[in-house]
């Protein structure tokens, strides 16, 4: 049964042209949606091999002292216990290797901590490989999310309904460890999926806040690179860029209590056009046609979502 | 410290008397009783840390909900209730396991255990600065024990029992607003109780080294268990009432109407955990110092060479403990700080794996050339070496804040840390355990149950912790009790690996017995010309009062 589960957990779900959620027996980072992911997935890769190479010297060296300086090869024990030009090289080829991790580390951190400015990318060449000219024309989408125990409230500042109100909803996740808990999968992959997402338009550069109502939260996307704490009395804040349509799949990642494993994060990264019909019938209060709508778009793109047997069946 | 300059003579003398049961056991002022009691202490609350670990494991092997609820059932909840009942108390496990074995477990048995028995023994003093406080020390260790367990019982939040919040306190959810009950009161107490027990026995430790070593034996000829406990103690003394302080304002917080962590009355939950962590990132080098300093030993016995650069090796350690001080907001990447100072702590933090490097390839060193003899202490501290580095390069990965935001609180950072500390401070305290078990009680174990447990533990707790790195870079978080069903087929590995090390604890305690049972009597120096510490001078067990006579070391003699 567990092998089950997890074999119908690699299943693209629905429409979704990419589903960034943890893989059954993945050994890595999920898939990058983002840019800043994207270096992260090449840091880490450089780092991969720095700290394995390291390790299997480490092995090497435990290895050959216990063939060639056991009691049995090497009766006699050597007295030595100085050698000044070895301490000197395992204390300065250390610092080297230090530095030459640093460099990129930097680098990257201030690429994802610095909020870009768009008045300057949107004038800037296109060759750049972490700029998006044409995306900072179009400006900042900017979203909030504000964790409570135990679900997500986002908002979109700058999308006011006609009152005069920022655009705002509340994001359950489907289960919660319960009997009664859905069990269809075709609703979504357990323990990830949301009853109403949050809906970003793919390629533009998206500004994003996080806040908490009652304990410390965290707003984490794997795909995107991105952990934000949500932490009450602060507005925390950062950026990214989606380059891909799809589903993705965050989870709280601050112990906030009780149903910590359960307040889930689903982000739908739609077009412009699908994300404006969104917001503006979200602006009119037409809620349940909102969420529903975004479901008509994507079913209609792609082919019919399989009901749990058949993706059993072809689970098999 | 040659053990010809010292006369053994005086040892057996006829005044050896010990005190009543009673006297001797529970008013206890001789540090190696005092030892004694730690050790079994640990051991008590070791079973009960490793207990609460396996039913983490035990819940985690299959996704969804299933052992705990039986157990909330088997208490009388059911359905739903018995659902909810299950997700607060699986928080509260993850919370007892890290607290009771930091606090009741790795530090007593390497601080108040070992180094209570080993630190007076091997730089030549008769006891401790201050028998009496020591045995405070102990005795508050224990009280703070029981009332950490009570807490587990008192309502925490609503009516569900115990404080669920993590180790690590944050508040608002350790304050009144997440968990109002009497339960995050009654462990206030206790870790204020068992830090007043560290900081005295801290003082006790400064003390006695600065103060009574032999004759002839300077700082810088001094046993490097005794710097690793030296440098402890002072990082003990340093960090603890930062946390107290921050325990104390928690406390007010949640009870007099201060508002220091609160932020309608202007306070910040962010600087508890700056003050938590100033303690909390020292407090790991806290536990793994003194495994250190006992793995120098070991690997110079059995390699029958004196240690490798032993300057280097003291100080890589006063090193690695001051620069533990200023690193400690790497484990707040991603609380919302400005980029400069994540940079800054980014690069102090990878400063200190210079030292530690230092350190491995030392031991490395005094390996190469020696006539390595593979007893049971031997293999615990090469094991530790390597699965040390293991958790070393881990480090290295997360101190960087940009690959941090991905793994922060991701079962990388759980992988990272018993890497460091299930693998790194329990290899150690089981090496000293089978280097010293026959010093300490004058018996012998049977080696053949000592490999046997070396090599079920080290297959175990490798197969337990090593899928939780996949578990985190593929994003499953920390401190859930249900995960995507993703994760599934890693943690059932990592419960596999748990299975395995209860046979292995099994092997441990079968040894134990067994040793106690057939009694083979011990000789005072096991080791042969490798054990050059003072402690090897003297008869196994040593004689209730040691040194009366202080031994003298010779200028000429090495470390």
């Amino acid at each position: 049964m567990r092998f089950l589960i997890a074999l119908l957990s690699i299943l693209p779900f629905g429409a979704l042209a990419e589903a960034a959620q943890p893989e059954a027996g993945g050994l890595g980072l999920q898939p990058a949606a983002t840019r800043i992911m994207e270096r992260l997935h090449g840091f880490h890769a450089y780092l991969l091999v720095i700290i394995t190479v390291i390790t299997l010297f480490v092995l090497a060296l435990i290895i050959w002292v216990c063939v060639r300086y056991n009691k049995r090869s090497n009766p006699v024990p050597r007295k030595f216990s100085h050698n000044t030009l070895i301490e000197i090289v395992w204390t300065v080829v250390p610092v080297l290797i230090l530095v030459a991790i640093a460099g990129p580390s930097f680098s990257n951190l201030f690429y994802q901590e610095n909020e870009p400015d768009l008045e300057v990318i949107s004038s800037g060449n296109g060759d750049d490989p972490n700029i998006y000219p044409a995306a900072a024309e179009k400006g900042w989408v900017t979203f909030k999310a504000q964790g409570n125990q135990w679900n997500w409230t986002y908002s979109f500042p700058d999308q006011l309904d006609g009152s005069g109100y920022p655009v705002e909803f509340v994001s359950n996740g489907l289960q919660h460890g319960l009997a009664k808990d859905v069990t269809d999968l075709s609703t979504g992959p357990r323990n990830l999926a949301v009853d109403y997402p949050l809906v970003l338009p793919v390629n533009r550069y998206v500004r994003y806040q996080t806040a908490a109502s009652d304990v410390i939260h965290s707003f984490a996307m794997p795909a995107f690179g991105i952990k934000t704490d949500a932490v009450p009395g602060r507005l925390n804040e950062g950026w990214f860029l989606v380059e891909e349509e799809g589903t993705y799949y965050g989870q709280c990642s601050e112990l906030c209590g009780k149903d910590h494993a359960y307040m889930p994060i689903e982000v739908r990264v739609v077009s412009q056009e699908v994300f404006d019909t969104w917001i503006e019938r979200l602006k009119a209060g037409e809620f349940e046609a909102a969420f529903d709508g975004l479901d008509d778009t994507a079913t209609a793109t792609t082919a019919e979502p399989m009901d749990a047997p058949t993706r059993l069946a072809q689970a098999q | 410290m040659a053990m010809d300059q010292v006369s053994v003579a005086h040892d057996d003398h006829e005044h050896d008397h010990k005190p009543g049961f009673f006297t001797r056991w529970f008013l206890s002022t001789n540090h190696k009783d005092i030892g004694t009691l730690y050790l079994i202490f640990a051991l008590c609350a070791g079973i009960v840390g490793y207990t609460l670990s396996g039913l983490i494991r035990w819940e985690l092997a299959e996704p969804g909900i299933g052992p705990l609820t039986g157990l909330m059932e088997y208490f009388g909840y059911s359905g739903d209730q018995a659902v909810e009942h299950a997700k607060h108390f699986y928080n509260v496990v993850i919370t007892y396991h890290g607290l009771i074995m930091i606090f009741f477990m790795v530090m007593p048995a390497l601080i108040g255990g070992f180094g209570n028995w080993f630190v007076p023994l091997m730089i030549g003093a008769p006891d401790m600065a201050f028998p009496r406080m020591n045995n405070i020390s102990f005795w508050l260790t224990a009280a703070a024990f029981v009332m950490a367990c009570i807490s587990m019982l008192l309502p925490g939040t609503g009516d569900f029992l115990g404080f669920g919040g993590g180790w690590v306190l944050y508040p608002p959810l350790s304050s009144a607003t997440g968990h109002p009950g009497p339960s995050m009161d009654l462990l206030i107490l206790s870790l204020h109780t068992a830090g007043i027990a560290s900081i005295l026995g801290a003082i006790n430790f400064i003390v006695t080294i600065l103060n009574m070593r032999a004759p002839g034996m300077t700082l810088h000829k001094m046993p490097l268990f005794a710097w690793s406990v030296l440098v402890t103690a002072v990082l003990l003394l340093l960090a603890l009432p930062v946390l107290a302080g921050a325990l104390t304002m928690l406390l007010t917080d949640r009870n007099f109407g201060s508002q220091f962590f609160d932020p309608s009355g202007g306070g910040d939950p962010i600087m508890f955990q700056h003050l938590f962590w100033f303690f909390g990132h020292p407090e790991v080098y806290i536990m793994i110092l003194p495994a250190f300093g006992i793995i120098s030993h070991i690997v110079s016995t059995f390699s029958k060479k004196p240690v490798f650069g032993y300057l280097g090796m003291a100080y890589a350690m006063v090193s690695i403990g001051a620069i533990g001080f200023i690193v400690w907001a790497h484990h707040m990447y991603t609380v919302g700080m400005p980029s400069d100072m994540k940079a800054y702590f980014v690069a102090a933090t990878m400063v200190i794996a210079v030292p530690t490097g230092i350190k491995i390839f030392s031991w490395i060193a005094t390996m190469w050339g020696g006539s390595i003899d593979f007893e049971v202490p031997m293999v615990w501290a090469i094991g530790f070496i390597f699965l040390f580095t293991v958790g070393g390069v881990t480090g290295v990965v997360l101190a960087n804040a940009g690959i941090d935001h991905v793994l922060h609180d991701t079962y990388y950072v759980v992988a990272h840390f018993h890497y460091v500390l299930s693998l790194g401070a329990v290899f150690g305290l089981f090496a000293a355990w089978y280097y010293w078990f026959e010093k300490m009680f004058g018996i012998k174990y049977n080696k053949t149950i000592g490999y046997a447990h070396f090599w079920t533990m080290f297959i175990g707790s490798n197969l337990l912790f090593f899928p939780q790195h996949f578990l985190g870079l593929n994003g499953m978080p920390r401190r859930y009790i249900d995960y995507a069903d993703g994760f599934a087929t890693w943690h059932f590995w990592s419960s596999m690996g748990y299975a395995v090390t209860l046979v292995a604890t099994t092997i441990f305690f079968v040894g134990v017995i067994e040793a106690l049972v057939r009694r083979r009597k011990g000789v005072a120096n096991p080791w042969g010309e490798g054990a050059t510490t003072l402690e090897w001078t003297l008869s196994s067990p040593p004689p209730f009062h040691q040194f009366n006579e202080l031994p003298e070391v010779k200028p000429e003699s090495h470390h």
